[in-house]
Order: C-alpha cells, then structure tokens, then sequence
C-alpha cells in the first residue's frame, strides 16, 4: 500500500536534500557542525520513514529487522570508539556502505534491459566494490592488523593493467547481455581493483586516501539512484561525491602532496617508504626532572602533539602539564599540524575531548613564526610533521610537506617511545641536534613524570 | 524521470557541493569527511527499496544484507560524528582555570 501520492513523496525527498546540504553547511564552521550533523540526520529519518509510505514494500517485517541489526551492530560502536580508532571506524562505514550499493546495483540488474541503466549499474558495481575493498584494507592498515607500510610486489601496476582492462571488458558485456554471472564477475574484480589500490599507499597517506573513498562512495550512490530513478540518491551521492573530491584535495594540499602522488607514487618508487634503519649517531637523552626544569623555568612553551600522544591516551596528562605550566605564569600553547594523528583535524578532536580551550590550539601557519620566541618546543609523540627533511632533502618521501618549525625554538624536548622512525618511516636529523633532548619512554608516562616533578619545583 | 532532467540536477549538485565546502578549515576535515560519510548512508533508501520488492528468497536475503551494511554507515556514520563534535561544544562549558589543576574526561 502506498500512503503518499507522487507528488508528496518528491516533496518530501526534497526536503531531506535541503537538510543534507544544509548539514555540509553546518559542517563547515566550528559554530554550526554539531547543528549540522543533527540536521543531516534528521534528513535521512525523513527519506526513510518516506520511503516506507510512498512505495508499494513487501517484506516490511524482514526489512525492520535488518534496520534493527544494522542500528543494533553500528551504534553501540561508534559510540564506545576510542576517538583515537575513529579514522578506522570511518573508513569501516565508508566501505559497508559502498558495499551496500554494489548489492542494490546487483540486485536491479534484471529489472532493466535498458543500456544507459546498465551503465549505471556497472558503474555503482565497480565503484562501490572498490570503496569496499579499499576501505577494508585501510581499516586493517590503521589497525595495524596488517604493515602500515606501503606494500608493492614486482608486477603490480601491471596487475593493476590487467585487473582494470578486464573489469572494462566485463562492464562492456555486462551493459550488452545484462548477464549476472558477469556482473558477479565485475564484483569481484571490483574487489580486486580496491585492494591492489591502496595496498601500494604508505601508512602516513591512508586519511587522504580514506577521503577519496568516501568521495567514490558518494559517487556509486549517485549512480544507485540514477538505477533506481530515485532523484534523493541522486543528490545525496553528487553532494558527498563533489564535496568529498574537494575534501580530499585540501587534505592532500595541507601535506603538500598530490592525489595522483600517494596513489601511484609506489608504483614509481617515490612513495613514503623510508628505510627502518636506525642510526648510530649519539642522542642527548635527558630525565623528566631536567625537563621539568627547563618548562618550569621557561617564558613561553609550545607543545607540539603527535600520534603518538593519542595512542598513549595521554592527552589528558599533556592538557594538565599545560595548566600546571600556565598556573606558573607560562604562556602555552598547542601546535597543531594539519595532519597530526592519523586525519586531518583528528588532534582536534582529541585535545578538545581533553578540555584543552579552543584558543590554545594553534594552527601551523599562525604558530611557525611564534617558534623563534619560544624557549622550549616539546614533542611529544610526533616525528614526521616536525621532520626538517621535508624541507632540506629533496630526495626525502615527506620532501614538500610544510612543517612546524620547532628548530626555531631555543630547546627542543622530544618525548619519544623509542628512536624507531615516525609513520612515514623517515629518520629525522632535528634529534641529533645539539639545543635537542630526548625523554624516552610512554607519552603518558613520560608526561606524567614531567607533571610530578614541575608540581615540586 | 528523463534523462536531461537527472543529468541537470547531478551537474547542479556537483556545484553545491564544491561550494558549501570550499572554505572549510582543516580544523573540521575530519568531521566533515565524518559527517558526508554518514550521508551517503543513505543508500538505506535503495535498500529499503530493492528488498521491498524482492520474491526470490536469495534475492531478499541479498537485498537484507544491503539494508544491515547501509543501516551501519547511516546510523554509525551519524553517531561517530556527533560524538566528535561533542567534544568540541563541551569545550566551551569548561572554564579551564576553574579546573584547579584537575582535568576532568569528557
């Protein structure tokens, strides 16, 4: 039975496309995001509660059972998620839902003999398998279930060749007989396609990879609706496919490299795959007391969090660190680069789940200059964003990358777990330095013994 | 609905979505990537769709699939983002030097 007639159904289909833009919006400006996400979820309850009044729905019982089960399975994750697993869960919904179209594409193959939607259908099958695919190996990347290093055998681009020729001669006869034992193939070289593309991807260039995958998503939905003659799928899928591709160029841009770079820079050899070596040349090591001096005693400190903070969770010592400091009459801020953790943003996010004040947390372009009048610069838990090599060494991976200057300040005090090489696996010459000491050891740990002992001095 | 008119909404939507993101700080990529991640989880309306009309046992289980992984991108992508966001707003509400010293979890 249907409730709505066609004319209120497109209506209300609008009306969610509204939301949706206007929750982009939202999400644009620190003010709004939050707004802006409820909107979008408000959009999506109208597009589904519409499409059970305005289609004629068989199955309805089995139907509210998945959604219960999808809702069941997907909620209670993303609310307990470690805000510092976030990146892989996003990659996670990324990929089941670019799974999800290649099954509808599937499944409306034999509604149609019309070539234009089996062109479409091809498309959403491609796509959204290889969203699939790829999404599922940048998850295992970030949860280091597998190497987080770029992984290249000989021959691969010409697997790569192989794999995408007859994924285009399978597309081609899908579109000229509608068969579905082809279109099963296409699936599976679709899967194929995804994995072989970001394997090649270095650990330090998956977030933008994960972007570019949200983007594909986006644009195998689009095509999904265009199959299904549904005008939202349409909308939502351009809207999230076009912001995505822009998205996923500012991010690249903030690393200073190019899209086409990280995905076929392995397969010229260019790609971060730094060596594992690590060199013998002596380091200052230092104790959390002398430290604890050199903050106590200092005018100004710049606090320069990495991954390796997050991974300590020791975001909440390093926000009490900067109030202890602060209660001293030191003036401290954050350096946030725009790719420290594992996204772009993602500090953000976990220093502010730590209360650290917005206005605390410095963005590169605003702090780099404020480092020459620093008196210390502490690292803690990041290597490749404060790596000079980005600047001076032209054959480097990370070469291009803009940097925190943290050279620029008077001292630097690298909290370390030990001197293993950052993510991108490049050593970084700023530790052999003579104005730089290093603390070894856990970065919560570490800053919890330069707390103790700045609170006795 | 024809051809033309899908391929005029498609271009005008690529327009809106260069647009509405064109000036995002990198403060927000993360959640923004979030948040459009759980839009396109909208696919759970093809879903719906498809297993509406599925007769065939296998075809329905299929289609059920689709609608359980769509649910989990939509629900989850929405969850996940709203979560981070918290953490932004909340900051406000904290007076940091009130705090004494003590820093609380969110």
């Amino acid at each position: 039975m249907s409730l709505l007639d066609p004319v209120w159904t497109s209506l209300l289909y609008l009306a969610a496309a509204v939301f949706f833009i206007l929750a982009l919006r939202g999400l644009s400006s620190p003010r709004t995001a939050r707004r802006g996400n409820l909107l979008g979820a408000f959009g999506a309850l109208i597009a589904v509660v519409t499409v059970f009044l305005s289609s004629r729905l068989e199955n309805i019982p089995w139907i509210l059972a998945a959604i219960v089960v999808g809702s069941a399975v997907a909620a209670p994750v993303a609310r307990r998620v470690k805000m510092t697993q976030m990146p892989q869960l996003v990659a996670l919904f990324n990929g089941v839902g670019g799974g999800a179209a290649a099954l509808v594409a599937l499944l409306e193959l034999s509604h149609t003999d019309d070539p234009w939607v089996r062109l479409a259908i091809v498309f959403t099958l491609l796509v959204g398998a290889v969203s699939f695919a790829g999404s599922g190996v940048t998850f295992a990347k970030l949860q280091e279930l597998m190497t987080t290093r770029p992984v290249v055998f000989k021959g691969l681009p010409a697997v790569m060749g192989a794999v995408l020729l007859a994924a285009v001669a399978a597309g081609v006869a899908v579109i000229l007989t509608g068969s579905g034992v082809l279109a099963v193939l296409l699936l599976a070289l679709g899967l194929a396609a995804g994995i072989l593309l970001v394997l090649p991807v270095g650990g330090a260039d998956v977030p933008i990879v994960i972007s570019l995958l949200n983007a594909f998503t986006g644009l195998a939905v689009a095509a999904s609706g265009v199959v299904l003659g549904n005008v939202l799928l349409v909308v939502a899928g351009t809207l999230v496919g076009a912001s995505g591709t822009i998205l996923t160029r500012a991010m690249a841009a903030a690393m200073g490299r190019s899209v086409a770079g990280i995905l076929f820079g392995a397969f010229r050899g260019g790609s971060t795959a730094g060596s594992m070596a690590v060199s013998e040349r002596p380091v200052r090591s230092s104790s959390a007391e002398d430290v604890a001096v050199l903050l106590g005693y200092a005018q100004r400190v710049i606090i320069v969090p990495g991954y390796g903070l997050a991974v300590a969770q020791g975001q909440h010592t390093a926000a009490e660190l900067a109030l202890a400091l602060e209660a001293r009459g030191i003036e401290v801020d954050f350096a946030i680069h725009p790719v420290a953790g594992r996204m772009p943003g993602h500090m953000n996010v976990l220093l502010a789940e730590a209360n650290v004040p917005y206005e605390s947390l410095k963005e590169m372009g605003e702090i780099n200059p404020q480092f020459k009048t620093a008196d210390v610069a502490l690292v803690v838990g990041a290597n490749d964003v404060v790596n000079p090599a980005a600047k001076t060494s032209s054959g480097s991976p990370i070469y291009g990358m803009p940097i925190l200057e943290v050279a620029d300040a008077r001292q630097v005090v690298f909290l370390k777990r030990s001197m293993r090489p950052g993510f991108a696996g490049i050593e970084n010459d700023l530790l052999y330095e003579p104005q730089t000491s290093l603390l070894f050891g856990d970065a919560k740990d570490s800053l919890a013994q330069v707390l103790g002992a700045v609170k006795t001095l | 609905m024809d051809g033309m008119s899908l391929l005029t909404i498609t271009v005008l939507a690529v327009f809106v979505g260069f647009e509405v993101v064109s000036k995002v700080s990198s403060t927000l990529h993360t959640p923004l990537m979030s948040g459009a991640n759980a839009i396109h989880g909208i696919i759970l309306v093809g879903a719906i769709i498809v297993a509406g009309q599925a007769a065939d046992p296998w075809v329905l289980a299929v289609a059920l699939l689709a609608v359980v992984l769509a649910t989990a991108n939509l629900v989850g992508g929405f969850v996940v983002t709203d979560r981070m966001l918290h953490m932004f707003h909340a900051r406000k509400q904290v007076a940091r030097k009130e705090g004494a010293g003590k820093v609380e979890g969110r």
